[in-house]
């Protein structure tokens, strides 16, 4: 950063600004004091929300026993969730959990998607309040199906007591696993997701700026290497993200599928 | 001085901090989701879901109900070819119950009609025995007023002594007949 600031100042005037956290606040839409929640973010989310609704209307609504077009590009979605996602972990409840799981990923996925967007470019999902609203259905669902299956003592005693360890151990590794599974697991389930789309978001930004900053706002001899490394960097650092985009909604979903398994089939 | 960050962004002038999450923002986050759950979900999936079992079904299910028609039309050849080789059985036994019952009626009628012909031999016999004996008693009768006749007209004389004539008579024709049954023995 500083090897930056350093080659940004020292021709002319313009001083570099590397993009921060400003990225991610929206002012809301109703003007100065409106909703908080009435922005950008909400926006893009909502246009998500019809996204997967259209695309998933034109693969499922009227499917064929011989997949054709948009049907084939769902199927494989389906497929993908089911195999890779839900069956591994519930088995034989998988399909009972799919209308979850496959709305899960692909929420997720357009979500993180809108990073890469022209024009929207803001992973919806790096505002902590949508992997938080996720992740907290996940962890609901997760307590009440341990519950319900496992009842509540056996639950507990199953998610904090792993078998086939010295008794000694016991005194640490239950409250360990207890904190771990009832307490952060939440937590770390959402801010897994937030945290990689909004450094994902920052490193895109910050060579997006890198390039604009020295060969549009600041060209000079010096700096203009720099701001083409910028372009390039920008444009493998896209690819580069999409990459995890993809991968942390499969990660979310596969951690969503972990825990309602460890809910409805307790390990022995 | 404008410059890309301020182009990007809206700062604002508060502290932000990331992990925190804004709650209007929570209860929207979650109502986008719950509309995809219940379009996507519950309403589309499904339809997906029942479209690829068919599919499976009609592939894998396609093949185990060839075989089940298969084991099927085997079992029922079996059934078939069982009950024909009862029927043929059955038929034989009947067959078998047929000739007995016909040869029993067969024998019973012979024997009755053994028995009437016996019956009716034995009523010819003793009409026969009857007429004999009414042909005998009558030519006995004729046989002793022609020999009468015949002897009273050789003789000249009039037997008028009416047993004696009879007893003649009599033991003239005992001794016809012993002759007549040694004759005929």
């Amino acid at each position: 950063m500083s090897a930056l600031t350093v080659l940004a100042t020292s021709p002319g005037g313009g001083e570099f600004h590397a993009p921060g956290l400003e990225l991610f606040q929206w002012d809301s839409f109703a003007g100065e004091g409106g909703p908080t929640w009435f922005a950008k973010p909400a926006l893009l989310a909502s246009l998500g929300v019809l996204i997967l609704i259209v695309v998933a209307f034109a693969s499922f609504a009227k499917p064929k026993m011989v997949p054709r077009g948009v049907q084939g590009i769902g199927e494989l979605g389906y497929l993908f969730v089911r195999d890779q996602i839900a069956r591994p972990f519930l088995g034989k409840d998988a399909d009972r959990f799919m209308p979850f799981l496959f709305s899960l990923f692909f929420f997720v996925w357009i979500m993180n998607l809108f990073g890469v967007i022209p024009v929207a470019q803001l992973p919806v999902t790096s505002r902590m309040a949508f992997p938080a609203v996720l992740a907290l259905m996940v962890y609901v669902m997760f307590l009440y199906y341990g519950i319900k299956t496992q009842g509540f003592g056996g639950f507990l005693k199953n998610m904090t007591v792993p078998p086939g360890l010295p008794k000694w151990v016991y005194i640490m590794a239950t409250p360990i696993e207890f904190l771990s599974t009832f307490i952060l697991r939440p937590f770390t389930h959402a801010v897994r997701l937030m945290g990689n789309m909004l450094a994902g978001h920052i490193l895109l930004a910050l060579f997006s700026v890198v390039a604009y900053h020295f060969l549009v706002e600041q060209l000079t001899p010096l700096g203009a290497p720099v701001g083409v490394l910028g372009v390039v960097m920008t444009i493998v650092f896209t690819a580069f993200e999409m990459f995890i985009q993809f991968l942390q909604a499969y990660v979310f979903a596969f951690l969503a599928s972990m825990f309602l398994g460890e809910a409805l089939h307790p390990a022995h | 001085m404008i410059t890309a960050a301020s182009l990007l962004a809206a700062p604002k002038e508060e502290t932000f901090n990331p992990l925190l999450p804004d709650l209007g923002e929570l209860i929207f986050g979650g109502v986008a989701f719950i509309v995809v759950l219940l379009v996507v979900g519950k309403l589309l999936t499904p339809r997906i879901q029942k479209t690829l079992e068919d599919r499976a079904d009609a592939i894998e299910g396609g093949l185990k109900r060839a075989e089940d028609a298969q084991a099927e039309a085997q079992r029922t050849l079996a059934q078939y070819r069982e009950q024909l080789a009862e029927a043929r059985h059955e038929a034989a036994r009947l067959r078998e119950e047929a000739r007995e019952q016909g040869a029993q009626i067969k024998a019973e009628l012979r024997e009755e009609a053994q028995a009437e012909a016996r019956r009716l031999i034995e009523a010819a016999h003793a009409q026969i025995e009857a007429d004999r004996q009414q042909a005998m008693s009558q030519l006995r009768g004729e046989i002793g007023r022609l020999s009468t006749d015949l002897a009273s007209r050789i003789v000249g004389e009039s037997l008028e002594d009416e047993a004696r004539q009879r007893r003649i008579v009599d033991r003239f024709l005992d001794e016809l007949e012993s002759s007549n049954t040694q004759a005929v023995r």
